[in-house]
């Protein structure tokens, strides 16, 4: 099946969000969604990194893997890449963004295990994406994963002075709207559609 | 067969070339060249930049307390930065109040030098060094606690003021897997240059406690920075109240030593607290400070004796005798050592005595 790289690029961002339709990243997505400047910051990072490793996986994958027949090894691989393309990206921000590395403490790191970066590499070869098309996902996916993370600490912003029920302070009402928020998202789906 | 060589083959070439990327990496984006510390807007040193403050210090044998030895869990590392040096960190919140957060006051551990920088540190630090002594002697003065004595080789000699401390390293042993450094008093005369004496009560799962008590041994070396502190001995004519429980008696030890070597007529009073007879140690050792000294009293108490009627001291807290004795209106200093919380409950007894605050001096053994 051909896929037009844009329908995937704009279907990774609002129909088939990476935290709305997949439920991926959420560790940094509730714990990082406080501050909108903040979220900002870790979702420029997330963007990076997944419109870096994308395409370096699908090379990975399509020039090492499948020539010697290692398709298996690609959870570890992957894993391993994104690991030292994260730890590159913390030298380059923590040199060039000072204020950006220290706003982003341990969650930069912490981005080597967001799942989201290997579902989006998982993904593009299982659904059998090309070079452009899987590195539009990558990009499509992060610029996604900022939207929503933007938007919930929006939310929470404004929540902050209203009387949420003990039992369900920190991350009880912030799983609820982020429910909410994906049922909101469902509105998209109509206008395209990946499988 | 084959498969699995390749997969090794092809793998481990995959994690040699990440490794060699980021090798680059670290030699040129993680390179920020040498960088200018200036301390004390005199001294000058040049430290690899990118590391801690702290590393960069003791490279150059400057020594900046680090119970913690720089892992951000002790908020002893503090410097005043004066400029550079970028904002102050999230893991730094927890030991720097707001207000030291106005003077600039930072955690030196966690501070990477990207910059040039200048800092300035209390000029004593200066002084501090780093020693090499051998254990000579191990006692024990109680259940819990033990008294040692280091002889420090030809060439070193150490000089502090009565009251300071030295930090111990303790090393990796079985059960310990991380080099930790950790406070102790000292306990001997400051004009003793090459010999030394720690007081050392045994923590449960204490790391550097227990590297004494359990592995320490009579011939051993061990390795310590100091002196550090600023409480010691403050010459004045004022009457000298002196409060002490357990290994507290450690510094209050070197001060009486220095009121001997100064054959001094100071009117001094010693409050030593324990709860059982047991606890008790240097009787003997007070007993000749007693003779030695014109006006020195030492007073123990204990406050649950086994045998209340063979028990021919004080009885109760030492709070309790503190309110009890000190009536008389008098001119006092205090010198206070033990547990945070002791301190504390002390503190506000001597304030309600009339004893200005400046004129108390303690140090917290937490
Ligand atoms: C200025 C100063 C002077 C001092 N002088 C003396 C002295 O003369 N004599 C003396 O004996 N002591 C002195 N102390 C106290 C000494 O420095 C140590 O704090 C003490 O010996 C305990 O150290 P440790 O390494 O054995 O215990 P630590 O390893 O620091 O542990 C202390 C306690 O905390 C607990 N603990 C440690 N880590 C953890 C963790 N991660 N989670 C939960 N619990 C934990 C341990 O179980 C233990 O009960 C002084 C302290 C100060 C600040
Ligand atoms: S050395 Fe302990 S906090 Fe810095």
């Amino acid at each position: 099946m051909i896929v037009n790289p844009f329908v995937v690029f704009f279907a990774a961002i609002f129909t088939n969000n990476m935290i709305f339709s997949n439920f991926l990243g959420m560790c940094s997505f509730i714990a990082v969604s406080s501050d909108i400047k903040t979220s900002i910051g870790l979702g420029q990072a997330v963007t990076f990194v997944l419109a870096i490793t994308a395409p370096i996986n699908y090379l990975l994958y399509h020039y090492v893997l499948v020539p010697f027949g290692l398709e298996y090894l690609r959870y570890i691989v992957f894993i391993v890449s994104i690991a030292a393309f994260v730890q590159l990206v913390e030298m380059i921000v923590e040199r060039s963004f000072p204020a950006l590395y220290q706003s982003l403490g341990i969650f930069l790191p912490l981005i080597t295990v967001n799942c989201a970066i290997l579902g989006v590499s998982l993904f593009m070869t299982i659904r059998n994406y090309n070079l452009i098309t899987s590195t539009l996902y990558g990009l499509g996916s992060g610029l996604g994963w900022m939207l929503a993370i933007v938007a919930l600490a929006g939310i929470k912003k404004r929540m902050k002075m209203s009387a949420v029920p003990e039992g369900l302070q920190g991350p009880g009402i912030t799983l609820i709207i982020t429910g909410i928020m994906a049922l909101a998202f469902i509105g998209f789906s109509g206008i395209v559609q990946i499988s | 067969m084959e498969k699995i060589l390749t997969t090794l083959l092809i793998f481990s070439l995959f994690t040699g070339f990440l490794a060699f990327l980021l090798t680059l990496a670290k030699k040129t984006i993680g390179n920020y060249g040498i960088m200018k510390v200036t301390i004390n807007e005199e001294t000058e040193i040049e430290m690899e930049g990118g590391d801690t403050l702290l590393s960069g210090l003791t490279e150059e044998k400057i020594f900046i307390p680090s119970a913690c030895g720089g892992k951000g869990s002790c908020g002893y590392c503090k410097v005043t930065v004066e400029s550079g040096g970028g904002e102050i960190l999230p893991t730094e919140f927890g030991y720097v109040t707001p207000e030291e957060r106005e003077l600039g006051v930072r955690l030196s551990c966690q501070l990477k030098v990207k910059e040039p920088i200048a800092i300035s540190i209390p000029e004593e630090l200066f002084n501090v060094k780093e020693f090499h002594p051998t254990v000579t002697a191990i006692t024990d003065l109680t259940p819990n606690i033990k008294h040692l004595i280091f002889t420090f080789p030809q060439g070193e000699e150490i000089s502090f003021k009565a009251g300071q401390y030295v930090q111990l390293r303790a090393p990796k042993y079985p059960g310990n897997h991380e080099e930790v450094f950790r406070a102790y008093s000292i306990a001997s005369s400051p004009t003793e240059h090459n010999k030394l004496e720690l007081i050392i009560g045994l923590v449960p799962d204490g790391i550097c406690s227990t590297y004494v008590h359990k592995h320490l041994s009579v011939g051993d070396e061990v390795a310590m920075t100091g002196p550090y502190g600023d409480f010691y001995y403050q010459e004045s004519t004022r009457e000298i109240l002196m409060v002490a429980a357990g290994t507290g008696m450690a510094p209050i030890l070197s001060i009486l030593h220095q009121l001997k070597a100064m054959n001094s007529e100071r009117r001094a009073i010693f409050y030593f607290g324990a709860r059982h007879e047991e606890d008790l140690f240097f009787l003997e050792r007070m007993k000749e400070f007693e003779s030695d000294l014109i006006s020195f009293e030492f007073i123990p108490s204990l406050s649950k004796p086994h045998r209340e009627t063979d028990w021919k001291g004080q009885l109760g807290r030492v709070t309790t005798c503190l309110q009890r004795d000190l009536m008389d209106p008098c001119e006092r200093e205090a010198y206070l050592c033990g547990s945070p919380r002791m301190i504390d409950s002390i503190v506000e007894v001597l304030i309600e005595k009339g004893i200005p605050e400046e004129f108390i001096y303690y140090d917290k053994f937490s």
